[in-house]
């Protein structure tokens, strides 16, 4: 497999993203205020918080999909906007059920009115173990199948920053830690914003975890664990540190 | 042929032959007379009798149904993305449309007649006007119920460049997903089609099933109206069928597949 075919192009440097002053509120409720946000440069940044604190809003604003939150600044480190350098990846896999795995994980390219580059394509397929299933459509995949190829459409749109909002909780858990060990070893290099609400999925994945909560939410400090992501799921002081970040969570 | 496929067309056959045997003993046992209710046979023989008559009628309906099916589907479509992609038209257009549809289309029928003559033009706008706004309302509604997380992705993809994005988005995305709701639409105009064929016939026409429904009747042939009835109602499940099996062709993805 040759691995270039699959990391981030050349012309494609890591950049870091700025977010300053964020908000939101809910009928005059405000979810989060004047919130700020780093995502270093080719680094993951996992974000933990209990449910509806905010984290998929926050999320989905740096997206550029959210209607309701706004911020004072959202910008790169380069100096560029972020507009046009993001893959999202939900945690629904998205893949529209008329198109064959194929087509669906060159759907960016359809839209912008590229040629889809089909033997890129092949190889993410490969990769992901789905090469053999490359015609068939999204309602013949199991859910990990289908996981994986929402895994491979976001890697196809070969952006620097990837948010992804809680893309293997769908998933059993053995599953789930094989798409952890895929994701981390594809998407190595990039800016990376992952949602979850799993504290060892946080600490397997993130090179900074950071917790969301409170009312109106804000974020606590950011643990950086010393060893480098991926980290194995069976290691102890992994588990313990998830026991912990599972006490603050509960408040 | 599936076992399951099977077994509807003999639990079909038999229901059909057991209602034509309750109707041809209800004829025998009543004595009815031929004029008020013939029995089945009568009509078999009626059909048989005048096979190139009622053959030759039947073409014109069927012509009418399909022309008709064609135009009113065709602008309902076409009108359905337009109220899509302009709000401001849905705005001020949609409470028209469905004010236009408390107006039964069949009190138009004399006008059409009156302003496009007794040929095929007034048949076929009258089922394209009795079509038109289910497939409209059906198509309009799927376009609306985009599974929004769909739009959210396609919006990050295609970011840099909203505008040329919002037309690809319509039409890789939202149309598709439509096409289950359009294919609904399509499904209730292929059965009332046949409905707006006919009573443009009865209103003025030289040709026809309905014309010649009208025609027997007046004569007293009512064998010949049951028989005309019978062809009829089989133009219009074999349309009904065979678009049935067509959208099931072109969409094997729809979730009742």
């Amino acid at each position: 497999m040759p691995a270039k075919n699959l990391e981030p192009s050349n012309e494609l440097p890591s950049v870091g993203i700025t977010l300053r002053g964020g908000n939101l509120s809910f009928a005059d409720k405000p979810i989060f205020k004047d919130l700020d946000l780093d995502l270093p440069a080719g680094r993951t940044t996992c974000l933990l918080g209990p449910s509806g604190v905010g984290k998929s809003s926050l999320l989905r604003l740096m997206a550029g999909i959210s209607p309701e939150a706004t911020a004072r600044v959202l910008s790169a480190d380069d100096g560029g906007t972020i507009t046009g350098r993001i893959a999202y990846m939900d945690q629904r896999d998205l893949l529209l059920p008329w198109l064959n795995v194929l087509d669906n994980i060159t759907l960016g390219a359809r839209l912008r009115g590229e040629a889809a580059d089909r033997h890129r394509a092949m190889a993410l397929l490969r990769h992901v173990g789905l090469d053999d299933v490359a015609t068939a459509r999204p309602a013949a995949l199991s859910g990990g199948m289908r996981q994986r190829a929402a895994l491979a459409r976001t890697l196809m749109e070969d952006q620097p920053v990837v948010l992804m909002d809680e893309p293997f909780s769908a998933v059993d858990a053995l599953t789930r830690l094989r798409l952890q060990d895929l994701a981390a070893e594809l998407l190595v290099g990039r800016t990376i914003l992952l949602v979850t609400h799993d504290p060892l999925e946080a600490l397997r994945l993130g090179h900074q975890i950071l917790v969301l909560s409170g009312e109106p939410a804000s974020l606590g400090p950011a643990l950086e664990p010393e060893s480098l992501p991926p980290r194995p799921a069976d290691d102890p002081a992994l588990h313990s540190l998830a026991a912990g970040i599972l006490r603050e969570l509960a408040g | 042929m599936p076992e399951a496929a099977r077994q509807i067309i003999w639990r079909s056959l038999i229901s059909f032959g057991g209602f034509l045997a309750v109707w041809q003993a209800l004829v025998w046992i009543t004595e009815v007379e031929p004029f008020i209710l013939p029995g089945p046979l009568l009509v078999a023989k009626s059909l048989a009798g005048h096979l190139e008559l009622i053959g030759g009628h039947a073409a014109i309906t069927a012509l009418e149904i399909v022309l008709g099916l064609l135009c009113g589907s065709g602008l309902g479509i076409l009108s359905a993305i337009s109220l899509s992609w302009f709000p401001n038209l849905r705005r001020w257009l949609l409470p028209i449309l469905v004010v236009t549809q408390a107006i039964p289309v069949f009190a138009l029928a004399p006008v059409l007649v009156l302003w496009l003559g007794y040929g095929l033009a007034s048949k076929v706008m009258m089922a394209s006007l009795i079509i038109f706004f289910p497939v409209t309302a059906a198509f309009l509604d799927g376009l609306r119920r985009t599974e929004t997380g769909w739009l959210d992705l396609a919006h990050t993809m295609t970011a840099a460049n909203p505008g040329a994005g919002r037309w690809a988005i319509l039409r890789h995305i939202r149309i598709p997903a439509a096409l289950p709701a359009l294919a609904s639409g399509l499904r209730v105009a292929a059965a009332v089609a046949p409905i707006g064929a006919v009573v443009g016939e009865w209103v003025g026409s030289s040709a026809g099933l309905g014309y010649l429904m009208l025609h027997a009747n007046g004569r007293m042939q009512i064998d010949l109206l049951f028989a005309a009835l019978f062809v009829l109602a089989a133009i219009a499940v074999a349309i009904y069928f065979t678009l049935d099996w067509l959208l099931r062709r072109l969409l094997p993805w729809q979730p009742d597949n």
